[in-house]
């Protein structure tokens, strides 16, 4: 089982209207994938895939304190101990903000009325739905909730055992932007990472810090330019980086319209419009990357 | 007044419209020039447009514990209290994983042999100078290979002080968790930049739900607006949150930012515009 990672450093360059057509790639070339998207704060996969869920869970994220005010001495040692500015005074009560508490339970252990307990908190969903072009494993984090690296472990855990179950030769992951811990969690156990850059100057600076993390955690990438002519220089900045640093440039996907037509209809842009100039590169790519992962 | 710029979707113009606002209050040579914090500490960007001189650099670290063999007694308290993880007792022996560890000092405190101190573990850095317009700039930036974005957040909001009545501009990370949060965090108006597609409604719904989650303001800029289609607009109008501002869609605005123009490079009537949206955002405030 293969399992490849689209990632890029800077958001909104592409990487789920890239991964839905690879989904329909895989699809239409009869490679059964087992699709995830790794994305939980801004999932957006589920809009071009049209998802049927058949299975919804809770996701318990961390623990956040709470005091007993009936139990609380006031002795103000909680506010003391936290290191994440969460306790404070308010109306003569001290009170935990829920945003700022990090969880640590730093102020339990200290309390000396025992009046801070821990509480579990629901931090989202996760689901297992079918889709027009394989199984989806997704997940919506609520608004402001942590532990987003932790509910891409398991949307990719899921995903993995239903591919070991089932014996799926392939998991496609749409990763999250940035290169932090939840990109860290989608990037780990992948066999390859395709990194979409923007040939702009925040573009380019964004995809070096994305190739320097996967070179950091040991994992091949290769790098595909989207919306390649919209700024030669910077495309030719990334060729020239890219050669420097031995990563392979897989294509040049030219900018066209047509990828945010097919946003709106919900599809994906291969699907919709099968001849555009976008369609014929990300093909091309998908050919590619079948080579490299030798399925066939 | 402290102005966040976010979006929930990456890539829809964040730093395009942060640094056009703190541009356009530059230039007023009556005004103290504002502060501008770049928050995206994963990948950030805007000293590529507003290109800074740096003056002053900090290490940003949390405190990670470190244990004295001499003094344990493998007990095991430590991991027992640590809600991450990070240490583990096996065999009577400790076992530091200082990725895991949020520093909260737990461990250190109940060791009843006092064998845990405390040492810094560096997770990235922070820069201070200014830009030629004069606006005072400060950014963090996460080391590669490190999960946590958050300590390098709160460390730069800490570190970078406005002085009385200066305008902070505070460019976000894309996203809704937590990175997101403490970068919103005090924020007196919550600015969402968004795209009118699919993607940039699903998010921008997102996004709204944090400035409601955190009880903070909100206004939304639509950026290329004109492609996609009308849903942005219809849930704006449906639940009362006002577009501030629309930027075209146009390929002179495309090309102009990849090779690190500013808006105002590129067209000076967005001066007065972003004038405009910054006057719009302090009645906003006042109102409150």
């Amino acid at each position: 089982m293969k399992q490849f990672v689209i990632l890029s450093g800077k958001g909104g360059t592409g990487k789920t209207s890239i991964a839905a057509a690879f989904a329909h790639l895989a699809h239409s070339d009869s490679i059964r994938a087992v699709l995830a998207d790794a994305d939980v704060d801004a999932a957006n996969l589920e809009l071009v895939l049209s998802p049927h869920v058949l299975e919804q869970h809770e996701f318990m994220g961390g623990n956040v304190a709470w005091i007993d005010p009936e139990k609380c001495e006031s002795c103000g040692l909680c506010e003391q101990v936290c290191r994440f500015d969460a306790i404070a005074l308010k109306q003569g009560d001290y009170q935990v903000d829920p945003i700022a508490c990090d969880g640590c339970a730093a102020c339990v252990h200290q309390c000396p009325a025992n009046a801070i307990k821990m509480e579990l908190q629901l931090a989202g969903y996760w689901f297992r739905s079918d889709s027009r072009y394989g199984p989806l494993f997704h997940a919506e984090l609520r608004p402001a909730q942590e532990n987003s690296g932790k509910l891409v472990t398991l949307v990719k855990q899921q995903a993995r055992l239903l591919a070991m179950d089932e014996q799926y030769p392939l998991i496609i992951v749409d990763g999250p932007p940035g290169i932090g811990c939840p990109v860290i969690s989608a990037v780990s156990g992948a066999n390859m990472a395709i990194v979409i850059a923007e040939p702009t100057i925040s573009g380019v600076h964004d995809m070096e810090r994305a190739l320097e993390m996967t070179r950091h955690f040991h994992v091949p990438a290769v790098v595909c330019i989207n919306k390649a002519d919209i700024f030669l220089d910077g495309a030719a900045q990334i060729e020239e980086y890219c050669q420097k640093q031995n990563v392979e440039v897989m294509g040049r996907i030219p900018f066209d319209s047509t990828v945010t037509e097919a946003m709106v209809r919900g599809e994906s842009v291969t699907a919709f419009r099968p001849m555009s100039p976008a369609s014929i590169s990300i093909r091309q790519i998908w050919q590619n990357i079948v080579k490299m992962l030798q399925f066939n | 007044m402290r102005i966040t710029v976010a979006s929930g979707k990456g890539g829809t113009g964040k730093t395009t419209v942060a640094t056009s606002l703190a541009l356009s209050l530059s230039v007023d040579a009556l005004g103290l020039p504002p502060l501008f914090l770049d928050c995206d500490v994963e990948a950030p960007n805007a000293h590529l447009f507003l290109k800074p001189t740096f003056e002053s650099r900090k290490d940003v670290s949390i405190l990670i514990p470190n244990v004295d063999e001499s003094k344990c007694i493998g007990c095991g308290d430590c991991a027992e209290v640590c809600e991450y993880h990070a240490i583990a007792v096996l065999n009577k022996k400790v076992l530091v994983f200082p990725q895991l560890c949020h520093g909260c000092g737990s461990c250190t405190w109940v060791c009843p042999t006092k064998a845990i101190s405390e040492e810094p573990n560096l997770l990235g850095s922070l820069e201070a100078g200014s830009t030629p317009s004069g606006i005072q700039f400060s950014r963090g930036t996460l080391n590669i290979g490190e999960p946590m974005a958050v300590p390098v957040i709160r460390q730069l909001k800490k570190w970078s002080v406005a002085q009385s009545g200066q305008v902070v501009v505070v460019d976000a990370p894309p996203g809704t968790s937590c990175p997101v949060v403490e970068s919103v965090r005090g924020a007196d108006f919550l600015l969402l930049v968004t795209e009118p597609t699919p993607f940039g409604l699903h998010d921008l719904k997102l996004a709204a739900q944090v400035a409601k989650e955190l009880q903070i303001p909100a206004g939304v800029v639509i950026n290329r607006d004109g492609i996609g289609d009308p849903g942005v607009e219809k849930y704006c109008i449906d639940i009362g949150l006002p577009i501030l501002m629309r930027i075209p869609y146009d390929r002179a605005i495309a090309e102009g930012t990849a090779r690190g123009q500013t808006l105002f490079d590129i067209d000076p009537k967005y001066i007065m515009l972003f004038q405009q949206l910054f006057a719009e955002i302090s009645r906003i405030v006042a109102q409150q």
